[in-house]
């Protein structure tokens, strides 16, 4: 399979990435190289293999539910672009 | 035109918030009504290098709720990162489970209203439940045309429930949601207060003409915090689409919003970008375990079911069903009906559920009280009911007597009784005088009965009544009269 430059352009879009016109071929030529790698592993029978969704054979250690954090919003905010009334500005944005 | 008869399909997904102390993946605070950001800490406005640790009391929740519906607590679950862009999401991402959630499965029980007095059985299929952090908060006003962003909410632990597109009409849509939002209260993991955003419904519609196999295309109705607003949205959303194949259109899938004020739902965003959201597990989450053990123990501290403790009622105390649901609405309520039958006795717990359910609750109503708060007891209750059931009282004076318990004029119905002289008259040489006294005064009435006419005779038991100021047993008078007359 390979990408096609729309795919490409949305796929960038989805990550908020401007891609200059030269960039966008050199990274369909990047995308495809790395499918091609996954078209080489598609190949190899997985029947009765389960999924694997992280590399080390663990469980997930769970802390107990308590408030431990306090009032840090002070210290975050000093290095915040612009904050007013304890809020985080940021460019207006709307649905 | 030929008239197609359409078939509405409803599928609900809701979230629910856990009732937890702190975050789902964090230490911070999830009380509701702080100040804008003093409960987002390091992990919750994604500063580099922090790493999410799972709240054990979220993970708890979610298998009670399993367990609750009778679904398949998954032994293996995994997180997985759904991305999105958006202010309020400092990761890029939320956590979410995806392939692999927590809970599989499951149904719950319904009546349904059928809008003539009477109710009908309906089972609704769940299709998972999964657990992931809530977004923060955007305020788009007043910040001189900047949006001002709170992350407090942002990693409060949710249960998103999903329903199998089971539904047919707002009503079964509605009567589902109330169930649910029953349930999460009554095995109490989530508070359920829908204004603070506890408990929030997301509809997806569509209409197929009735018969077709396939699914027509859905529209998905967000963020629905009421029932009225799920009826509402739901009613409109159906006419609208009807509407619009009628008139030769086709719906087109979309996200859509509701808008109080006018009743309407109106497109929200884009369809090519909204679902694209790039699902994949989360390295810094090591997949979820829960042995049988856990699910064991959990089984064992889990209160009795609404559904097992309507049956109960069903079955011990010969309610009907709609009585039943209606007295197991809430843990609250079942409580305070399961303390008056404990005390007036199982024998009169029909009395007793008449009581809970009819002056009761409209008193509560109209003050706008909890039952918890109710200004009678159960015990009070159940000492009124007792004095009905052993004909101390009729029915017209208990009511009399609730009225004084519900303004505390005496501790118990028994005092009331003896302060306010209120105790049944049963003395039949007493209420032949009483009879006696009225025939004497109401010679019309008793000639008018004589010629044929019946309504006489209820005129002058009603001032038989009266005379006895409503003490005398009813229906002594009655038979009394009768053979006076006779």
């Amino acid at each position: 399979m390979s990408l096609s430059l729309d795919e490409v352009r949305h796929i960038a879009k989805l990550a908020r990435l401007e891609l200059a016109p030269g960039e966008l071929e050199a990274t369909q030529a990047k995308l495809n190289g790395i499918f091609s790698l996954i078209e080489e592993m598609q190949a190899v029978d997985t029947d009765g293999v389960e999924p694997m969704s992280h590399p080390q054979e663990l469980a997930q250690r769970l802390r107990p539910d308590a408030v431990t954090e306090t009032d840090r919003r002070a210290a975050f905010q000093a290095v915040a672009p612009q904050t007013e009334a304890g809020l985080y500005l940021v460019p207006k944005v709307i649905e | 035109m030929s008239r197609t008869d359409w078939e509405v399909v409803i599928g609900l997904e809701i979230h629910t918030q856990l009732n937890t102390q702190s975050k789902i993946f964090s230490g911070a605070s999830i009380a509701f009504g702080a100040e804008p950001n003093v409960q987002a800490c390091g992990v919750d406005i994604a500063l580099p290098g922090v790493l999410p640790v799972l709240n054990k009391g979220a993970v708890e929740r979610a298998i009670r709720f399993g367990l609750a519906i009778g679904a398949t607590v998954a032994p293996k679950s995994v997180f997985a990162r759904k991305n999105y862009f958006y202010p309020d999401l400092p990761k890029g991402y939320q956590i979410s489970q995806f392939e692999l959630p927590v809970v599989v499965g499951g149904h719950i029980d319904l009546l349904v209203p059928d809008g003539k007095g009477g109710a009908y059985e309906k089972r609704v299929n769940l299709t998972r439940a999964h657990l992931e952090e809530d977004a923060g908060k955007s305020l788009h006003e007043d910040f001189h045309g900047m949006t001002g962003i709170d992350l407090n909410r942002a990693g409060t632990p949710l249960l998103e429930i999903v329903s199998e597109p089971d539904m047919r009409s707002s009503a079964e849509a509605v009567a589902y949601a109330r169930a649910l939002h029953a349930l999460v209260r009554w095995i109490d993991i989530c508070d359920g207060n829908m204004q603070e955003g506890s408990f929030r419904c997301d509809a997806n519609v569509s209409v197929r003409p009735r018969g077709q196999a396939e699914f027509g295309t859905r529209r998905e109705i967000k963020n629905l915090n009421s029932f009225r607003f799920l009826q509402q949205a739901i009613d409109y959303e159906i006419q609208w689409q009807i509407d619009l194949i009628e008139d030769g259109g086709k719906v087109q899938q979309a996200t859509v919003l509701f808008d109080p004020d006018t009743g309407e739902t109106r497109a929200m965003r884009s369809k090519e970008d909204a679902h694209d959201y790039r699902y994949f597990p989360d390295p810094d989450l090591l997949p979820l375990v829960i042995d049988s053990a856990w699910i064991e123990r959990v089984k064992g501290e889990l209160p009795e079911l609404p559904a097992a403790l309507s049956a109960r009622f069903q079955g011990e105390y010969g309610l009907s069903a709609y009585d039943a649901t209606t007295l197991t609405a809430s843990r609250e309520t079942a409580q305070y009906y399961l303390d008056v039958v404990a005390a007036a006795g199982a024998a009169n717990a029909k009395t007793c559920a008449n009581w809970v359910m009819g002056d009761l609750a409209a008193r509560l109503n109209k003050a706008e009280l909890d039952i918890t708060a109710s200004p009678v007891s159960a015990a009070q209750l159940a000492g009124l009911v007792a004095r009905i059931a052993d004909n101390t009282i009729s029915n017209a004076i208990a009511k009399k007597v609730f009225e004084a318990l519900w303004s505390g004029e005496g501790e118990s119905a028994d005092a009331i009784i003896e302060a306010q002289g209120l105790k049944q008259v049963t003395d039949s040489g007493a209420i032949e005088a009483i009879i006696d006294e009225v025939l004497a005064a109401n010679q019309k009435s008793v000639e008018e009965f004589r010629a044929g006419k019946e309504k006489a005779f209820n005129a002058l038991v009603g001032q038989c009544m009266k005379a006895s100021k409503g003490k005398a047993n009813p229906a002594q008078v009655n038979e009394i009269l009768k053979k006076k007359l006779g």
